[in-house]
């Protein structure tokens, strides 16, 4: 690999700075020379967009919190001021509402694509398991924040998630504990913003150390090959924020579409019903993005174990780069892997539509078969995989597969 | 696509790739200028605090030589109902004599009601002189117990520390006896 | 180039599955007729309100609805937005009495609305609404577009949704049901027993504009209002949204169009 020589500072200024503290010598290291696999493809987009949503949450969250009052009486009221008397509060809302999901969808199909390519393999099992932590840290961010509009669903979501600790032992002593009272209440929604206030700040530390561990092991690209010589690179500057930025443009379409055209399409409508403790709503249904975890939650009887089984669902992913015991790197020298990717995908869009129904019949039988496939898939197919799999050949290096791939259009 | 890139090599079209550059640079600058917009607008005051921006006073219950204090934006506002001796008084003195030269009329949009933002404009405190027993300072107008100054029947200071007179707040009538400030 | 196409066939399916997901207008426990969708003024890309129905809505709402259900959260000075001026809102909010005080005795008094308050609540309290209403708090109708799967539909449908007789297909669909005293027939309300009776019949009501207030009418005007108390920024926000996107297409093409040109040596 080229070592590049640090940057000769020009400017004053910069130099007086960069040489008591190298500021600008690491970020023309990391953001403007950081060699960067000229082979990776769209896919490899979603890290930065995944970035960019976060700082999008954390933006208007800050606005957000400005005007919201964590209340129980007051904090319904203020959100509708927020909506009807803020300048702009119902854009800010909307973009904090509709950027969650658009959050969620980004992280998912960054973590397929690491599931897909193998970038959770030797040397980057703990860039993994940091993103690993950083989704358990989004999905707590996301619950928390849910329950502040004091709505139905909010009010309901925060009483069902929380009774899940009551199975462990001293569990109803733990949930008295969180919430702070004999059930949901004022001061369980006064905890629950004063923590979604802190997570998104946990997870942008856990970012940067995702980032620090990314540039020390540097990008998996789509053949797996390491990269070996300085042909096989491009600078991450101008080649991939600029590529970065285009699907930037199309994210912030896709997001403002819903913003401003169908702001409450992932919203259920019961939650525009104030909280009401004494009735619960005939359909409790978390959002989208969790509803894989509540669908495997559901398919259990036992209580305790349909919660122990939700965690190993997220927890399962830590263990990937063990689990995975394939010598080959990436999904494309590797057939039938392949095979049984998709069909993973199939099962976690089957656990996330069974999420959705309502947990009778038919659905429930679905419901275990798609769970116990969702297991089967981490624990028993990719460990015996690894080991039988007959893969296709991989290329030497990235810089001579691309060319061959040239000369093969050029021939065409 | 490919071939074109072959063929172009280095420097194959530079103008066309500058000109693209500078258009994005041109036009995510100015998108992201807009996008601040919304957020420092956010923090302007809402809707419902401009609503109660302006409000309507009714002055008919004021009988003379009574007033009252109204808030208006979170500040005390003194609406007094004036006697013919207070006008006559406040007239008779010589304007250029005045540390804040201003003339009665100049305070006024009808000669009997005088009304004027009731802070002191030394420091900060509330004058006295709106209730019947209230110090109403050597001028018969109002008395600042903070640090002794003293405001006349047209809210001009007179006498003491404070440099200006009471503010005079944007207002109008809207018949013979109510009037809307702000 | 695989990932894009990759991503962009992605997507195609993501949006196939997303628009086909609300499943068809089901009615109040899917067994009658199904809900009717209405053409609104206020749907689409271009929607806007049309501010003639709200006020006839809003006359629909004065003279009817408010003397159970709250518009919380909302002043008679937002009245302004759908057309009427300062005066008019200053007489309407008149009509209404709101409580103020302590005076200085000490005591609450009622007086008459000026175009800052709070729209008045028809009842003092809960307790005070439910032994009105059959033990039922009428919903407060500023968010229910909002609150009801199908807004404006769903209100435009449960107004003209009733039935003198639980007609057929609902003993067909559940032999035991039977109405309980005190309730009405809905064919669109969960469950089909609603606490409100019907509200909308010919000639109880006439516009100051002229306009025929059949039921019909009444139900879409007074929809569309309570729709315009639930999202009062829909013309702001759809107006912005047309520029942001056409910004953001323009943008995206043109740093599409640079990524090209620059990625063309680098292959």
């Amino acid at each position: 690999m080229s070592t590049t020589p640090d940057p000769v500072w020009s400017n004053r200024a910069i130099k007086w700075f960069d040489r008591r503290l190298p500021l600008f010598t690491m970020m023309h290291k990391e953001l403007i020379v950081y060699p960067t696999p000229r082979n990776i493809n769209y896919w490899w987009n979603f890290g930065s967009l995944a970035g960019v949503a976060l700082v999008i949450m954390i933006l208007t969250g800050i606005f957000l919190a400005m005007f919201y009052t964590p209340h129980e009486d007051m904090a319904f009221a203020s959100i509708e001021r927020i909506m009807r008397e803020v300048n702009y509060g119902w854009l800010i809302r909307f973009l904090h509402m509709n950027g969650a999901s658009m959050f969620f969808a980004v992280v998912y199909i960054h973590i397929l694509r690491g599931m897909y390519y193998g970038s959770y393999k030797a040397p980057r099992e703990l860039l993994w398991i940091i993103g690993v932590v950083i989704y358990i840290l989004m999905m707590a961010a996301a619950f928390l924040g849910y329950v502040l509009p004091w709505g139905q669903m909010s009010f309901w979501a925060a009483t069902v998630i929380t009774s899940l600790v009551t199975p462990l032992p001293f569990g109803e002593t733990i949930a008295i504990w969180l919430w702070g009272g004999y059930s949901v209440d004022n001061d369980t929604l006064k905890r629950f913003f004063s923590l979604h206030y802190l997570v998104p700040f946990l997870i942008f530390a856990f970012v940067f150390l995702h980032l620090w561990a990314l540039h020390t092991t540097k990008s998996n690209n789509p053949l797996g090959v390491e990269i070996k010589k300085p042909a096989d690179t491009l600078p991450f500057h101008p080649y991939f924020t600029v590529k970065d930025s285009v699907t930037l443009g199309a994210f912030l379409f896709l997001l403002c579409y819903f913003v401003f055209f169908a702001p409450n399409y992932f919203n259920h409508s019961i939650n525009y019903v104030m909280a009401d403790p004494l009735v619960t709503p005939e359909h409790i249904v978390p959002e989208w993005y969790f509803l894989p975890f509540y669908a495997i939650l559901r398919a259990i009887p036992d209580k305790l174990m349909g919660v122990v089984l939700m965690f190993a669902a997220i927890l399962v992913w830590a263990a990937l780069p063990w689990l995975d015991t394939s010598k080959v790197r990436s999904g494309r020298f590797r057939p039938t892997f392949r095979i049984f990717f998709w069909i993973f995908v199939a099962d976690a869009v089957l656990l996330t539509y069974l999420g959705a129904m309502p947990a009778e019949g038919i659905y429930v039988t679905l419901g275990q078969f798609a769970t116990a496939w969702y297991f089967i898939h981490f624990l028993v197919v990719l460990p015996i995989l690894g080991k039988v799999e007959k893969t296709e050949p991989v290329p030497e290096s990235i810089s001579a597969a691309v060319s061959a791939e040239h000369q093969k259009e050029a021939s065409a | 696509m490919s071939e074109t890139a072959h063929s172009a090599g280095t420097g194959g079209d530079t103008s066309r790739r500058d000109m693209l550059l500078y258009a994005s640079v041109a036009l995510g600058t100015v998108g992201t200028a807009l996008a601040v917009w919304p957020f420092l607008d956010s923090m302007n005051p809402a809707k419902d605090v401009l609503a109660l921006a302006s409000i309507e006073v009714d002055l008919s219950p004021i009988q003379e030589g009574q007033a009252i204090t109204a808030v208006w934006r979170g500040k005390p506002v003194f609406i007094r109902h004036r006697t013919p001796a207070d006008i006559e008084q406040s007239r008779a003195v010589e304007v250029s004599s005045l540390r804040d030269p201003q003339a009665d009329e100049d305070r006024v949009i009808k000669d009997q009601w005088l009304v004027m933002i009731g802070i002191c404009t030394h420091l900060g405190c509330v004058p006295k002189g709106q209730k019947p027993g209230d110090p109403k300072g050597d001028y018969n107008g109002w008395f600042c117990v903070c640090h002794g100054s003293h405001y006349d029947t047209a809210g001009r200071i007179r006498k003491g520390p404070a440099p200006l007179n009471l503010p005079v707040p944007p207002y109008d009538f809207l018949d013979e006896t109510s009037i809307r400030i702000g | 180039m695989s990932g894009l196409k990759g991503i962009i066939g992605a997507a195609a399916v993501a949006v196939g599955l997303v628009a086909g997901a609300p499943a068809a207008l089901a009615a109040g426990g899917g067994h009658g007729p199904e809900l009717k969708h209405q053409s609104w003024t206020f749907d689409g890309l271009f929607g806007r309100y049309s501010e003639k129905q709200l006020r006839r809505g809003w006359e629909v709402y004065e003279g009817i609805c408010k003397s159970c259900h709250t518009l919380d959260y909302m002043h008679y000075r937002n009245l302004e937005q759908i057309g009427y001026t300062e005066d008019e809102v200053k007489e309407i909010a008149a009509r209404f009495e709101v409580q103020d005080g302590p005076d200085e005795w000490g005591d609450m008094f009622m007086r008459p609305a000026t175009p800052l308050d709070g729209f008045a609540e028809p009842y003092e309290n809960d307790a005070i609404a439910m032994l009105a209403n059959g033990g039922v708090v009428p919903p407060n109708l500023s968010v229910i577009t909002r609150a009801r799967d199908h807004g404006a539909d769903y209100v435009y449908n449960l107004l003209l949704g009733y039935e003198d007789e639980v007609p057929e297909w609902a003993t067909e669909a559940d032999p035991t049901f039977s109405l309980a005293p005190g309730k009405s027939f809905n064919t669109f309300f969960p469950g089909y027993a609603i606490s409100m009776p019907q509200q909308l019949f010919e000639g109880i009501l006439e516009y100051s504009d002229g306009t025929e207030a059949t039921p019909e009418q009444m139900a879409k005007d007074v929809s569309a209002f309570l729709q315009w108390a639930a999202e009062p920024e829909l013309e702001e926000r759809k107006g912005l949204g047309r520029m942001v996107l056409l910004f953001l297409i323009v943008l995206t093409g043109v740093l599409f169009a640079y990524k090209r040109e620059l990625w063309k040596d680098a292959h």
